[in-house]
């Protein structure tokens, strides 16, 4: 998509009709892939990612094996169909990178001194990007972990928070991100309040950074609530129809 | 020392129990005197000591558990056996011989051969070493016929059920002799096919709903139904 004129309108609402501190619409599911030993499956705006996670097993190879802990091993990864013009499937510089983010960010919620001499390997798949994917690969990734009941300190969210056309803004898409003049994705655990990632692309004044991570902050603690629902669904409709 | 959520309410990782004097028990961790959930399960608490019987998990091998398990590797003197946990068991040679192991005259391909199946006790486990099995007990070794159906590992206590009620009740009811391995495999062998989907049917049942209450009389009552839709069929 080329560059609108303006990201905010007169009445100040964003290009897609949002206003400044409102979260794109989220839906999650969990337990959609059968093969993997925890998945989860997240909607958020146009965003679609995927998350499957294996373990803890053996490592292979084995060489990489920790003899106090288990490994936590993350690939991020875009699918060619994801963007508007085909993304090559081999891991770019930036998915490696962002590979490596996820992970730092994942590993202080796992127990991973439990599990010595193992492995537990996430894969996320972003089917459909429209910015803020790496939040959004956390946020699934977490949920995924917790799924595959892997002992967590707590579910990690993430959200973003930014600027464009001289505004703060909460939960970034695509073109906000590109065209805007800052963007501060935040990945925290809620339940301790402990943040495990925090980045910032663009420029903001002191006042303006704080204010961010606090809109942040609040928008991580909005997904949380849905979070923990998607985790709980399956058990509580189960519930339900028993009840009856 | 308050408590935040009601005895055997749903909950997720980081959700807060209890805060003070408490001890932290199954599933759940302490910090700064607070104790969270490590896990998605349902709370209970006992006494001064607060747990999460845990809805999603995999099995961690403990000395003394029956497992049931499939032969992986056959090595130069013993096996290895893929037991559904994070760590591959070993098998030995002279364990199961139960003498000393001649490598030029026993063959151990003859014994146990890549794919069989066997009930076997897990002898020794720590952090330090893969969990290794014996199969020198009544009622362990090679198993020769059954189906195997696999379960959430965690949910094996409640297919027990208290002192075996759940169990028994079920072997009773299909005329199946069911092998329950802690790590979530569980061996049903009956006289007619029949039964066994029977048992399987139930067992799964339970699965889908451990978390529920009164949970063994709609095992039982589904059961008797279901032998009756049966008999009818036939009659």
């Amino acid at each position: 998509m080329s560059k609108p004129e303006k990201l905010l309108d007169k009445k100040g609402l964003r290009l897609d009709g949002r206003k400044l501190d409102e979260l794109r619409p989220i839906k999650m599911e969990v337990g959609i892939l059968a093969n993997a030993d925890g998945s989860a499956y997240l909607e958020q705006g146009r965003n679609k990612v995927l998350a499957a996670v294996y373990g803890p097993k053996e490592v292979h190879p084995k060489h990489l094996a920790l003899p106090d802990r288990a490994i936590l091993r993350c690939r991020y990864h875009m699918a060619p169909f994801s963007v508007e013009e085909r993304k090559s499937p081999a891991p770019s510089r930036r998915e490696i990178e962002l590979s490596k983010v996820i992970r730092d960010a994942l590993e202080p919620a796992v127990f991973l001194e439990y599990y010595p001499r193992t492995s537990i390997d996430i894969f996320i798949e972003i089917l459909q990007a429209d910015g803020g994917t790496r939040c959004a690969g956390i946020t699934t990734a977490a949920l995924a972990l917790a799924d595959a009941g892997i002992p967590m300190r707590d579910l990690v969210v993430a959200c973003a928070a930014g600027k464009a056309d001289g505004k703060l803004i909460l939960d970034l898409m695509d073109l906000e991100d590109k065209y805007g003049e800052a963007d501060v994705p935040l990945a925290m655990m809620p339940g301790i309040n402990a943040v495990t990632l925090l980045q910032m692309d663009g420029s903001l004044t002191l006042e303006e950074f704080e204010k961010a991570i606090e809109m942040a902050m609040e928008g991580c603690r909005k997904i949380y609530e849905v979070q923990k629902e998607a985790l709980k669904a399956k058990y509580v409709t189960v519930k339900e129809e028993t009840e009856e | 020392m308050p408590t935040f959520f009601e005895e055997k309410e749903l909950v997720t990782p980081g959700d807060l129990l209890a805060e003070g004097e408490y001890m932290a028990g199954e599933n759940t961790y302490r910090e700064n005197g607070k104790i969270f959930a490590a896990r998605i399960g349902l709370v209970e608490y006992e006494n001064r000591r607060v747990r999460v019987v845990a809805l999603r998990g995999f099995y961690v091998p403990r000395v003394g558990d029956t497992v049931i398990g499939i032969v992986v590797e056959v090595g130069f003197n013993g096996w290895e056996i893929d037991i559904n946990a994070p760590y591959v068991a070993t098998l030995r040679a002279s364990d199961v011989l139960e003498r000393g192991y001649r490598p030029q005259k026993d063959n151990l391909l003859s014994i146990l051969d890549i794919g069989d199946l066997i009930v076997a006790k897990i002898a020794s486990y720590d952090r330090g070493s893969n969990p290794r099995l014996t199969i020198n007990e009544p009622g362990l070794g090679k198993v020769s016929r059954g189906q195997l159906i696999k379960v959430t590992p965690t949910k094996i206590p409640r297919i027990i059920g208290r002192k075996g009620s759940m169990i028994s009740m079920i072997k009773r009811e299909t005329n199946c002799r069911i092998t329950l391995g802690q790590n979530g495999l569980i061996l049903i062998s009956g006289r007619k096919p029949e039964d066994e989907q029977l048992a399987i049917m139930a067992i799964l049942k339970i699965e889908e709903e451990s978390h529920t209450s009164g949970l063994t009389d709609r095992i039982t009552k589904m059961l008797k139904k279901e032998k009756e839709a049966r008999k009818n069929v036939q009659t």
